[in-house]
């Protein structure tokens, strides 16, 4: 199903690898570049990114809860704390995940489509939820910057300034982030888990650290 | 590019993997001018320049000076040198950080180093070092349970040490959050060793680590640092008790040898041969006129291995004495075993009741006694004016020896009681230093 187009911009040849991806980025020239219809609409540009130092990049593969996946994009944020990824992962059922790795902690999340969910206002680190009969508690909220895009995703992003992140725990172990970046709040659920517990692939190497 | 002439599609970057250090970048400082290396661009948030302890923003292209000099550089040196690499935990990890902070406990100041460990692909670890006692920290990736005075996490119930206020004293290297000298933080250490949960809060937040005892040599030898670790001094909150085992599983082997030595000890009563060879009453009536009330009783056999002989004596003995002389005498070689026992029984009352003293029966063992033909020589002398006093002698071959049982009892009570002392000295001392001290002493009156 993979699909050629040629950038708006540059007239680099730009593939869509998946079928559910909405967006990509021109691997040329950095165009942010959106399917709506059988045409690419380039709707803004990527500045340059920050120095990466994550080994995950575009065309990892790994394995999470019996499913492979592969890394198709990302989104950058910046705040106090540094900079960190939203890697989009493409499951072998055909689903999106999302793998973040902030602090060299790798979380992996998928969407849940809960309504309603809290304000962002009412939101505080200690507050409990209960989603899907597991507890979580808000442990970190974080203020972040969009920062940038890269490769595909599956809905349109670009254009954003601030992100509000709320980061929650559950004692049995779980993990759930409240994203405020859109009008409407998102919930993601997943786990923190050990790099090694991924088995990825393909990763960056580093020199001195095979 | 020209957008009327069609371009060849330019090669789109290939996705194999990229290769390359991760970036590193070497800055001035803006307070002293030194050159600062940044060794892992991107992750790094604050670095401190080398020489004059400034701390500069990471992240930023001009990389501003966020908090001035400190007084403490090249006083206070890492044990584990900055960029030093080593295999810890099977992974190799790069010391990349260092700081000091400290608590102030009844105006005494504790203060301990942390240093912080990177991989590009594992991430960030710490370890600890306070007089000696090391740890290894990782971030706790659950939420542990509060429930009273502990936390639970992963099933393991860990009990509340201290809450503290850590400052920071002094900062060295890379740190993957923002980092200042006097930067305050709520810290409660729950411990169950070798494990201590910490927690910490800075403006609302809340993190968890998880901390485990290791040894400082192993720390020297995954970092090739030179000489021997320094040995450390005191109990620390989360090291293991030297018996190793729990007191509770040294009381378990207890029970379990006391029941196996039961089991012999029944089964050797059950397989005994008492055999009884005199059974025979009695009466003792005052001194014989002749001055000797002895006398023997017929010759009789003990057979089998050699073991032990039971003399029993049963009286109606009331508010009276009889001393009884016994000789077990071999009828063949004369080989005699001489035995005296005293039997008395009283009783009464009086302005607290029944009282009564004494028992009107007694048991002697004659150990090691070898098979052969015997005779039982006595003598009895009394107390005989209140009545004549009846007894019975029996004479039993292979009696079990239960007071050997107490005391094969008695030996194995030793060891438990030893290590239990030992463990409890040495939670004294764990806990002397927490909030819950296990013996109270005057300064913690206030508590």
């Amino acid at each position: 199903m993979r699909r050629s187009f040629f950038c708006p911009s540059c007239g680099a040849r730009v593939e869509f690898m998946w079928s559910s991806s909405v967006q990509t980025t021109c691997e040329y020239c950095h165009s942010i570049l959106v399917r709506r219809d059988v045409d690419l609409t380039l709707v803004g540009k990527v500045s340059d990114l920050p120095p990466d130092v994550s080994p995950i990049q575009i065309g990892t593969e790994g394995r999470i809860k019996n499913q492979n996946f592969t890394v198709a994009g990302r989104i950058i944020y910046e705040y106090d704390g540094g900079a960190w990824n939203e890697w989009h992962l493409i499951l072998s059922d055909g689903n999106s995940a999302w793998l973040s790795d902030a602090q060299a902690q790798y979380a992996v999340t998928v969407e849940r489509a809960i309504t309603p969910l809290p304000d962002q206002a009412e939101v505080y680190p200690g507050k409990r939820y209960k989603w899907d009969s597991v507890i979580y508690e808000a442990t970190a909220i974080t203020h972040a910057n969009y920062r940038g895009v890269q490769g595909e995703l599956p809905f349109e992003y670009w254009d954003k300034e601030r992100a509000t992140f709320v980061d929650l725990r559950a004692p049995s172990g779980g993990f759930a982030t409240l994203d405020y970046s859109d009008e409407v709040p998102k919930l993601y659920v997943g786990d923190i888990l050990d790099f090694d517990l991924l088995q990825m692939t393909n990763l960056r190497t580093f020199e001195g650290w095979s | 590019m020209s957008a009327s002439i069609p371009p060849l599609p330019p090669q789109a970057p290939a996705r194999t993997p990229q290769t390359g250090a991760p970036p590193v970048r070497t800055v001035f400082c803006q307070n002293c001018g030194g050159s600062v290396k940044i060794n892992f661009v991107g992750r790094t948030v604050n670095v401190v320049c080398g020489s004059c302890g400034s701390i500069l923003d990471a992240a930023d292209p001009n990389v501003r000076v966020l908090q001035g000099a400190q007084d403490a550089i090249g006083k206070d040196t890492p044990v584990i040198p900055l960029g030093t690499r080593g295999k810890w935990r099977g992974q190799l990890y790069e010391a990349i950080g260092y700081q000091k902070r400290s608590i102030t406990v009844e105006g005494q100041i504790y203060s301990w180093a942390e240093y912080v460990l990177f991989n590009p692909y594992r991430g960030y670890r710490y370890l600890t070092e306070y007089d000696g006692h090391w740890n290894d920290a990782t971030p706790v990736t659950g939420l542990p349970e509060l429930l009273g005075t502990r936390a639970v996490y992963l099933g393991r119930s860990h009990k509340h040490f201290q809450t503290a206020t850590a400052v920071t004293r002094f900062v060295l290297g890379e740190f993957p959050w923002q980092v200042r000298v006097g930067d305050r933080a709520g810290v409660k250490d729950y411990v169950s060793p070798p494990y201590v949960l910490s927690q910490e809060s800075v403006e609302g937040e809340i993190t968890w680590t998880l901390g485990e005892y290791v040894l400082g040599s192993d720390v020297w030898r995954a970092f090739n640092l030179p000489g021997k670790a320094p040995a450390p001094v005191g109990v620390y909150l989360n090291q293991p008790s030297p018996s190793g085992a729990s007191w509770k599983e040294v009381w378990l082997a207890f029970v379990m040898l006391v029941m196996a030595v039961g089991i012999v000890f029944f089964l050797d009563e059950a397989l005994a041969g008492k055999d009884k060879v005199v059974d025979t009453t009695y009466r003792y009536t005052g001194p014989a006129a002749s001055g000797d009330s002895s006398f023997v009783t017929p010759v009789f056999e003990l057979k089998g291995r050699t073991s032990d002989v039971e003399i029993r004596t049963e009286t109606d003995a009331s508010n009276q004495w009889i001393f009884l002389n016994y000789a077990l005498i071999n009828n063949d070689t004369g080989q005699a075993y001489d035995l005296g026992r005293e039997v008395s029984y009283y009783s009464g009352y009086d302005s607290d009741g029944s009282w009564s003293e004494g028992s009107k029966n007694d048991s002697a063992l004659v150990p090691s006694v070898p098979s052969g033909r015997y005779y039982l020589r006595v003598e009895p002398e009394g107390d005989a004016s209140l009545g004549p006093i009846r007894y019975t002698v029996i004479v039993s071959r292979d009696v079990p020896p239960w007071s050997l049982f107490l005391a094969a009892f008695g030996l194995l009570l030793v060891p438990p009681i030893l290590m239990s002392w030992r463990t409890f000295s040495f939670e004294r001392r764990r806990w002397a230093e927490s909030d819950h001290p296990m013996v109270k002493t005057s300064s913690d009156d206030d508590d």
